[in-house]
């Protein structure tokens, strides 16, 4: 079924493989902000007491001069950074999205975008798939709370690849910037080769010949693009053709490619590992309803907190499945036909 | 050393920036009235007499940065940089008013001399830090000043950046605490107690340094010292007067967050004329003026 894959997007080959390789999108993270330092001596690393989980330590590593830890205070963490960044430089701070964006949130409101700082928030951990830990370090709220304040821009990287290119790609966009990453392995969907822009949403894969109309377009950030993927081969088998979209920049949204499919394909279902209030979902629904209303369905936790389990288990009893994907694809076919 | 001849002219120049308090808050019909008195002085000696800046190049690389962190105090702020030559005198009058670019908080944006936005209170401190931790990483010589107030030491964020400053020896920051002992609900030692303020600090890992804050010798004294400080960030706890000049407001907390001429305050004149009151005695000095009263 590869062949349905966008080519330009250059995917991996092995992306609907039992065996394909499993990385967390934090990895890239660390990759990433090592180029970034590299390319440029003004980037500085930021850390509250969490630089191994959050791949902050290769970094500090190779930088250590570079490298601040900040301790248990995320508040202070990135105040310190809006600091630095008022006078030239471009911190990174790393936490658990749970702590920040999640309790520095005044703080990067008041001093980062407001004052139109470049600061980049990095909340690791994100999602429910965070797991064992429980449903006080699941942040499934952190894209509502970021996406909210203006100046923000809001990234959620589909694999680890697209975590280092993003890494890489905010150190020199000049903003306020957020980027959730999960704990998580995810298949490893992208290649070096996969194009990569802030606000650039990206087609991975169409159900039907380019030319033609898909049925209905599955737009999916983070965590979920690969199950995107696989909802859309499944749905294939069942005649359905699918446009599956990396929107792997929340804010700002790529409008165009969003209301193309609302326009080409008439139906649309959005799926991410957050809340469904003023997530993903929200954000497109707000384009879609307000420029070419058509049916959707936002696929994401129901106004509930998490709890422990394993990745999986709690994927599967919130509904984050491909299940859950191919029926709401289902669902929306039939809201379309009426 | 300055002159006594210098001294009088930055306490009446303070006096005027009090003027220019009463006058712009009564224009506004709200805002902050004790704090920003009882801080003319401070403000004075700094920009006046100590910080390293240039109202023509407000964005100098090399100028000193001063961080107001208790924003709700922008009127001395305000009437200070106008006073310096940031902006018109004249413009003091649209505090608060749409359209200004005096907001209600500071607002770094389009007014020039403001280092950075402040109202929630609490995150002025860390900001500072950052940008004393990058200005030494970078070999800059310019300082870093941090206006805070005492009631703001109730914020963990400002506690968290007390260890970090102490931790990384921010020995190009200097801290000036407004400690007028009052906060909205009441006197800070009812609402939530902070002494002992200097052994805090210095168990931080402070330089701590306590002076008379409405006594702009000893302001300047006090940031003079405090450049000599070596491996150790100074915190000067400035004890001050709040409504500093206006008989009728001074050590009134109930003065804290209203402006003159909005109600009537218990020991002041009815609320038409209060602000009358305030300036006649501002205008007349009323002994308020140091070097003459000695």
């Amino acid at each position: 079924m590869s062949d349905m894959l966008n080519q330009n997007a250059h995917l991996n080959p092995k992306v609907f493989d039992e065996d394909v390789e499993q990385v967390p999108s934090r990895n890239g993270f660390g990759e990433g902000l090592v180029l970034a330092g590299d390319e440029n001596p003004n980037v500085v690393g930021l850390c509250a007491d969490l630089t191994g989980s959050t791949k902050m330590q290769a970094f500090a590593d190779k930088f250590p001069d570079r490298f601040i830890q900040i301790g248990v205070a995320e508040q202070n963490l990135v105040t310190i950074a809006s600091g630095m960044a008022a006078v030239g430089k471009i911190p990174f701070t790393s936490s658990y999205a749970m702590f920040s964006p999640g309790r520095s949130w005044e703080q990067i409101r008041t001093t980062i975008c407001y004052n139109d700082r470049s600061v980049k928030i990095i909340g690791s951990h994100a999602g429910i798939s965070v797991g064992p830990d429980g449903a006080t370090h699941q942040a499934i709220e952190d894209i509502a709370i970021t996406r909210v304040l203006p100046n923000m821009v809001v990234i959620a990287p589909a694999d680890s690849i697209e975590a280092r290119k993003a890494t890489v790609a905010m150190a020199k966009n000049g903003k306020p910037t957020y980027m959730r990453l999960s704990r998580e392995k995810v298949p490893v969907i992208t290649t070096e080769s996969t194009p990569f822009e802030i606000g650039q949403a990206l087609v991975l894969y169409t159900g039907s010949d380019p030319e033609k109309k898909d049925d209905a377009a599955i737009i999916a950030c983070g965590t979920m693009v690969h199950r995107a993927l696989l909802a859309a081969k499944a749905l294939k088998e069942h005649k359905i053709s699918v446009r599956v979209i990396n929107c792997h920049t929340i804010k700002p949204l790529d409008k165009k490619t969003i209301l193309q499919a609302a326009e080409e394909c008439g139906a649309i279902v959005t799926v991410e590992e957050h809340q469904i209030y003023g997530g993903l979902g929200s954000a497109i629904a707000e384009v879609v309803s307000q420029n070419f209303p058509v049916p959707m369905k936002i696929i994401g936790v129901e106004d509930h907190f998490g709890e422990s389990g394993e990745p999986n288990e709690l994927l599967e009893k919130f509904g984050l499945t491909v299940d859950t994907i191919v029926k709401a694809v289902t669902q929306v076919l039939r809201m379309k036909e009426k | 050393m300055i002159s006594d001849h210098d001294i009088k002219q930055l306490e009446l120049k303070a006096n005027d920036i009090r003027k220019d308090i009463i006058e712009m808050l009564v224009a506004a019909g709200s805002g902050h009235s004790a704090g920003p008195l009882g801080m003319a002085d401070v403000f004075t000696a700094l920009y006046f007499n100590i910080l390293n800046i240039d109202p023509d190049k407000p964005e100098m690389d090399e100028r000193d940065r001063l961080v107001l962190s208790n924003g709700h105090i922008c009127p001395v702020l305000y009437a200070t940089l106008a006073r310096r030559g940031y902006f018109p005198v004249s413009e003091l009058k649209t505090l608060r008013k749409f359209g200004t670019r005096l907001q209600g908080h500071p607002h770094r944006g389009t007014l020039p001399g403001l280092e950075t936005t402040s109202g929630p209170l609490g995150s002025g401190l860390s900001q500072a830090c950052g940008m004393a931790y990058a200005g030494r990483m970078d070999g800059k010589k310019w300082w870093v000043y941090c206006l805070t107030s005492d009631a703001e030491h109730d914020a963990g964020n400002l506690w968290e950046a007390v260890l970090f400053a102490g931790k990384y020896k921010l020995n190009n920051l200097t801290v000036i605490i407004d400690r007028n002992n009052i906060q909205i609900d009441g006197f800070t030692e009812n609402i939530m107690p902070l002494e002992p303020l200097k052994d805090k600090y210095e168990a931080f890992g402070w330089h701590v340094i306590e002076i008379d804050g409405n006594n702009v010798q000893a302001v300047i004294d006090a940031c003079n010292a405090a450049k000599g400080i070596e491996n150790r960030p100074v915190v000067i706890i400035a004890h001050t007067i709040p409504g500093k000049g206006v008989d009728f407001m001074e050590n009134r907390f109930e003065w804290h967050g209203i402006p003159p001429n909005i109600q009537d305050v218990g020991g002041a004149p009815d609320k038409l004329h209060q602000a009358q009151e305030a300036l006649k005695e501002l205008r007349t000095l009323g002994g308020k003026i140091r070097s003459e009263h000695e």
